[in-house]
């Protein structure tokens, strides 16, 4: 029907390089999103401040982050960042641009969960005797985490499928990274890449189940 | 002291890379909006059983890296069929479909905002399914979606950098010759993210303003 050879059995038998690729691409998701929280939690405590400078950062950061493409980001770390003379590797760029994306949009999250949470909140802690930090760190941060904690793992999805912008950096050992190299040694562009697509679907599906699970076991009152 | 390579040619270069960007979310946005108003309403009409099918396909092209549903599409028409497509052509299609599968969401999720017994006033004065629509739920659905809409038709701009996989020289893929070219990564870069920035900034304040402005309380 088609005048096209589909040949699984082939591009099947490469599945073991590709696990091990999308163990590199967890990694590379994984560590995104613990740095780009804890820089998100430091960024919202700086817009608890009335610093001109520090907020200046925290905004100019996020709306850099926001508007420009996850791929300029990705280039910008790596090309932009060689011509000052520091060379990253293919992987640290992509840790950086991929990182630097998470911070951006998390710290608007954790703005939009702020918003939930009383200045009452804060009040009521200090008058308690706690200083401003504590009173972040205590009161403020736990529940800011709670309501931000389903809007952070649809942006951990989201790391997981910009992952696969490495390999325009030259990144070879992520999901995509792989598959493209297989691709270019067997030809079997559709079959291998419809098996990489299979391997996000479940992965993105499994972590998308999961935070619902947590949530609704960690969260309930 | 600032010296530069870049000539007048390679700004009209940049230019149609812009161009390119600009016509390729134009047309995918425009045609996914659509789709995604009929899939969207077919969603909430027939309910979450009869629409899994749907909600599922839509549900792929937001859970794989648009990178391998460019890549997958373009394999498919052009290994498979044998079709002899434009990569303009495969580059919109997938991200018609992209953007129809978030606007799906977003539209489905306006139309379960409007109060139900807003809709039976509606039909028990005597309209019929079709001007409770555009006269009731259209109005008050759209409050609801157009600043996820505009966040949408943003991020699709964005994500059109990535149709440089199916050889079509849009704005980043151009500034990436350039940088080949000239050896200036770091100038291009930022000609490049400015642009993508002078466009997305102001309609993302004002999708913040209307959000703000449209919500009820």
């Amino acid at each position: 029907m088609f005048g096209y050879t589909f040949q699984w059995g082939q591009a099947v038998k490469w599945l073991p390089q590709m696990l091990e690729g999308a163990w590199v691409t967890m990694e590379i998701a994984i560590l995104s999103m613990l740095i780009g929280i804890a820089v998100a939690i430091l960024f919202t405590s700086f817009r608890q401040t009335k610093s001109r400078i520090l907020n200046g950062i925290v905004t100019t950061w996020v709306e850099i982050a926001r508007n420009t493409p996850a791929l300029f980001q990705i280039y910008m770390a790596h090309f932009g960042i060689a011509s000052f003379g520091i060379h990253f590797s293919p992987f640290v760029s992509l840790l950086i641009g991929i990182t630097f994306n998470n911070v951006g949009y998390l710290t608007e999250n954790f703005r939009g969960a702020m918003k939930a949470i009383p200045d009452t909140q804060t009040r009521a802690a200090r008058s308690l005797g706690l200083s401003a930090p504590q009173a972040f760190a205590f009161v403020v941060m736990p529940q800011m985490l709670r309501i931000a904690f389903l809007p952070a793992s649809n942006q951990m999805v989201w790391a997981i499928l910009m992952t696969s912008l490495g390999v325009t950096v030259g990144m070879n050992s992520d999901l995509y990274g792989v598959t493209q190299d297989l691709n270019s040694v067997t030809f079997r562009t559709f079959e291998l890449f419809a098996i990489a697509a299979v391997i996000f679907y479940v992965i993105t599906k499994t972590i998308q189940i999961g935070a619902r699970l947590l949530a609704a076991r960690l969260f309930r009152y | 002291m600032f010296n530069t390579a870049l000539t007048l040619s390679d700004l009209v270069f940049l230019a149609k890379g812009a161009g390119m960007t600009l016509l390729v979310t134009a047309i995918s946005v425009s045609l996914g909006t659509i789709l995604g108003i009929i899939f969207g309403i077919f969603r909430f009409q027939v309910g979450p059983v009869w629409a899994a099918p749907v909600t599922f396909l839509l549900d792929v092209f937001r859970s794989i890296p648009l990178l391998i549903q460019l890549v997958l599409a373009n394999a498919f028409f052009g290994m498979v069929l044998k079709l002899n497509l434009t990569g303009l052509a495969v580059a919109c299609g997938v991200l018609t479909l992209y953007t129809a599968a978030y606007c799906a969401e977003i539209v489905r999720g306006a139309v379960e905002a409007v109060p139900t017994t807003t809709r039976r006033a509606a039909r028990s004065l005597g309209m019929t399914w079709l001007q409770d629509m555009t006269h009731i739920v259209l109005p008050l659905a759209t409050r609801v979606a157009l600043p996820s809409w505009i966040g949408l038709a943003l991020g699709v701009m964005k994500d059109s950098a990535l149709v440089y996989i199916v050889q079509v020289t849009e704005l980043l893929k151009s500034t990436q010759i350039l940088i080949t070219r000239l050896q200036e990564p770091l100038l291009l870069l930022m000609l490049c993210g400015a642009f993508y920035f002078i466009i997305s900034f102001p309609i993302a304040r004002l999708g913040g303003y209307l959000e703000r402005r449209l919500s009820n309380d």
